[in-house]
């Protein structure tokens, strides 16, 4: 039961680089509008399956932020036909393991276990999917058990709490702003009717997504699914309204003191847009998002990108620091540079070195060989990458759940060797603009 | 049948569940100046995965606490006649992957590349060079020295390791088990790079080398990497064998510290690799604390109580007896019903035996689990290189359901009250603790 955050599940090429040319996948919509995706992989008898949601953090609004992960907890407790945390004890003595995650845009559950089980994920799936039973007196104790989980994750953590911080100044009107697990306040006044009207207003057939990856022969496995998830009626799921983010006019800064941080921290992020947005937008064009994605693994894939090249060796004024773009997430997202400094260096010295490393590229394209670099590693991944059947599941369901066609893992390898280097500078000038910026600092303070 | 029904019928039907994975057939030998070879073909996916593994952990860093993992660290920093800028350049050319990484009793190099001799050749060439002719410059050592200082720092700000650290400390004493891997902030900064040639010139030695390879490659193939590995290592010797473990007796140790929650570990050293203890004390934790969302500590501290997020416990296994670890995380206002909860359940688990439904299940989340160890080469290839390092039956996988099927309620019984000796649990809290607790 984690929570993950958008940016550190899908940080561009890393989740979505993967091809699976000889992996058969079928997908299928049952009469309820449950959508299905099975994809073959017969290399152990094993089979992952995976329910996702669209519904999480970015679908919340004010004063119940964190409901969406709080009742993911609740998803472990009673139904109608079974009893508080059966439904773990089931999947426990057939060696199965499972868990779940909430994200900004999706709520997703999942069972790893002997591929004939498949079928009694279905039920038992099939069975929180609408016989879900929220008891005022398990709901009070699970919701300190989130309290704990933020305390763990967030509130003890001080780079997590200033990431936290940041995020909430650098999305003013878009709900990316919400931490996935809610403010601490919004979690203590939570009820259990705020879960029940949640689950009654986003969970039913047609607003799921089934996915296993496995041993499995995709017809038989949409034969069991017409069987457990068909009877379930569709309900009346309106999407979510629209709250885009306003244009931003000019860095947003955050100073974040912490007497309990040793190390200072350096936060940047830049709006940017997202695949979601350039296949449904005139405004971007789908290759400034795969541009992107090579411009941020032009800074940091590796331990030869110009981060690491430049910034850690070279002038050796990094001692960690990290490059992302999470391009396949549901709103306009960010461009993500972190930090820590080498010490004697401040941040601000840090942070302008970032940002020379990147007006560089827009004065000057990555060379031949950066990009040749960037373009096997993307085929040597998606290789790689075969080797998780977890794995494989994550990429379909979390393109499916922001609306994205789960084919473009296929032809994600072909679109960034499309790439070119004009288009790498172009997009380099195009977004990573300081109009858009959002600059947090994270500073040791000694205890008074 | 009902859902209702089904289920029954799954929760009595203790015996169904049955593990039906082929395991993977290990091939072994010896290279011509002494490494030990552990070797899977799987041919299914176009890469190879291949680990180098030394006993060269922080174990051995005697008095030079963090020069194992330094050492380790800078095997990525420059080998042979290209340095860090122009071996990562090289190796990133080729879309490989390579990762270091130093516990107590190992240290090792991990390669994964696309099986095309194209990539495959020289990824191998850089991986042999890293092993084999890293360069260890100055400005190298300086730099990762830097580094590893600042994580070090950064390491003060989590409460979590601190007590994981703290732990192992109250837990060996003197033994070299005692320090984290990473070493002091002081010890770390004396280093010089006579130091870690040394280190490197005793340890990084074919007699003290286990490589494992997995991936779509034949055994000739396999030899001949596993040769090109080892042909520049002198054969040297093996490590020597760690001391003895001493019993560290009772103790509860509290380390201020500003948090909210009050970080708890409670433990003692545990079991070897390739204890024969080690299929009860495996099974018998797995109801204990190892089996997720169902195990007894789950249950009592979260489930029935809401206490605390994570509640769990461990065997680490190691060279010599690595820890048995229970841990969770409380606010500081709950610590002591917490903490009670905590020794209450493994008293009553080591003095009464498991519960029948919990064995049982543990069992069947183990046996029927199986599947799940060994479904992917990144499994396999950990697997082959632990059974390589901690000499283990070649079997180990081909006999894990059996022995987990044989074990009883006795055997852990038995196991667990002359292995966890509760009188002498080490206890370590660290958070806003004592006397302190009272002021807000």
């Amino acid at each position: 039961m984690k929570s993950l955050s958008i940016a550190t599940l899908i940080t561009g090429l890393a989740i979505t680089a993967f091809a699976v040319a000889e992996n058969r996948t079928q997908e299928y919509k049952l009469d309820n509008g449950l959508e299905l995706i099975v994809q073959e992989d017969h290399r152990a008898p094993v089979a992952v399956v995976q329910v996702w949601y669209r519904v999480g953090s970015s679908y919340e609004y004010d004063g119940i932020t964190g409901v969406s992960h709080a009742l993911e907890h609740m998803m472990f407790k009673r139904t109608e036909d079974l009893e508080t945390g059966e439904f773990s004890t089931i999947v426990a003595a057939k060696g199965g393991r499972e868990n779940a995650f909430t994200s900004a845009d999706y709520t997703a559950y999942f069972q790893q276990w002997s591929a004939e089980n498949v079928e009694l994920s279905f039920e038992i799936e099939a069975e929180r999917m609408h016989k879900l039973v929220i008891e005022d007196e398990e709901f009070a104790k699970e919701i300190n058990v989130v309290l704990e989980e933020r305390r763990l994750r967030t509130d003890d953590n001080p780079q997590a709490l200033a990431a936290e911080a940041s995020r909430a100044v650098a999305f003013q009107t878009s709900p990316y702003r919400y931490p996935v697990i809610g403010w601490e306040a919004d979690i203590k006044n939570m009820s259990a009717d705020d879960l029940r009207r949640w689950y009654d207003r986003w969970y039913g057939p047609n607003n799921a997504i089934v996915v296993v990856v496995g041993d499995v022969d995709p017809n038989e496995v949409h034969a069991l699914a017409k069987k457990h998830f068909g009877p379930l009626a569709a309900r009346d799921i309106p999407p979510p309204k629209s709250r885009p983010e306003v244009p931003q006019h000019g860095t947003k800064r955050v100073t974040f003191r912490s007497a309990k941080a040793k190390v200072p921290y350096l936060i940047m992020g830049f709006k940017a847009p997202v695949l979601a947005q350039a296949i449904s937008s005139v405004e971007v064009e789908e290759w400034e998002i795969y541009a992107l994605d090579v411009l941020a693994e032009t800074l940091d894939g590796d331990a030869s990108a110009r981060f690491q090249r430049n910034l850690v060796r070279g002038r050796e004024i990094a001692s960690e620091i990290s490059a992302s773009f999470s391009s396949s997430s549901r709103l306009t997202s960010l461009f993500s540079c972190n930090a820590v400094p080498r010490e004697g260096t401040s941040l601000a010295e840090l942070e302008q070195a970032i940002l020379d490393e990147i007006d560089a590229l827009k004065k000057d394209p990555p060379s031949v060989e950066e990009l040749e670099r960037i373009k096997t590693q993307v085929v040597a991944d998606t290789v790689f990458e075969r080797d998780s059947m977890q794995h494989q599941a994550m990429i379909i369901g979390s393109l499916r759940a922001v609306g994205l066609d789960w084919r473009l893992k296929d032809t994600y390898v072909d679109s960034i060797k499309a790439v070119t280097r004009a288009q790498v500078l172009e997009v380099a000038a195009k977004y990573l603009k300081r109009e858009v910026l959002t600059v947090a600092y994270l500073l040791p303070e000694e205890a008074s | 049948m009902s859902l209702r029904l089904r289920i029954l019928a799954i929760l009595f039907c203790l015996a169904a569940v049955k593990a039906v994975a082929d395991t993977p057939s290990i091939e072994h030998w010896t290279t011509a100046n002494g490494a030990r070879v552990y070797f899977v073909a799987a041919p299914e996916i176009a890469m190879i995965d291949v680990h180098v593994v030394f006993a060269a952990g922080s174990a051995r860093d005697g008095d030079r606490k963090g020069l194992a993992n330094l050492t380790n660290g800078l095997l990525k920093e420059g080998a042979g006649p290209l340095d860090a800028d122009a071996f990562n350049r090289r190796l990133g050319a080729t879309g490989a992957r390579m990762h270091t990484r130093t516990a107590r009793d190992m240290a090792y190099l991990r390669l994964r590349t696309l099986a095309d001799d194209q990539y495959a050749e020289p990824a191998l060439d850089l991986f042999t060079d890293a092993v084999a002719r890293p360069r260890f410059d100055e400005g190298a050592i300086e730099r990762l020295s830097a580094r590893v200082i600042v994580a070090l720092k950064r390491k003060k700000q989590s409460p979590g390791r601190i007590a994981q650290d703290a732990f192992f400390r109250a837990l060996y004493a003197d033994h070299p088990y005692a320090s984290p891997t990473d070493g002091t902030e002081e010890s770390v900064a004396g280093f010089k790079r006579v130091d870690i040639l040394d280190f490197h010139k005793r340890y990084y030695v074919a007699h003290n080398a286990v490589i494992a390879i997995v991936g779509a490659l034949d055994k000739a193939r396999a030899k001949q990497i596993a040769e090109a590995i080892t042909a520049p290592l002198v054969a040297g010797e093996k490590a020597g064998v760690l001391p003895e473990i001493t019993a560290p007796g009772a103790t509860e140790k509290h380390i201020e510290f500003p948090s909210i929650q009050s970080h708890v570990r409670v433990g003692l050293p545990g079991m070897r690799r390739g204890d024969p203890d080690y299929f009860p004390l495996l099974v018998g934790n797995h109801a204990l604390g190892g089996n997720s969302l169902v195990s007894i500590l789950f249950r009592e501290i979260r489930a029935k109580r809401g206490l605390s997020y994570s509640a769990y416990s461990y065997f680490m296994p190691m060279a010599q007896p690595g820890p048995f670890i229970a841990a969770l995380q409380t606010d500081r206002t709950q610590q002591a019903e917490a903490l009670k909860i905590l020794y209450e359940t493994i008293e009553k688990f080591v003095t009464d035996g498991p519960p029948t439904a919990d064995l049982a299940a543990a069992k069947n989340n183990l046996i029927g689990g199986f599947p799940l160890r060994i479904d992917s080469n990144s499994k396999i290839v950990e697997y082959i290189a632990m059974i390589g390092f901690y000499d283990l039956p070649l079997d180990y996988l081909d006999t894990f359901t059996a022995r987990v099927a044989a074990v009883t309620a006795e055997t852990v019984k038995d196991a667990f009250s002359r292995r966890l000796d509760i009188e002498n649990l080490v206890t370590v809290i660290v958070g806003r603790t004592g006397a302190q607790a009272d002021d807000s």
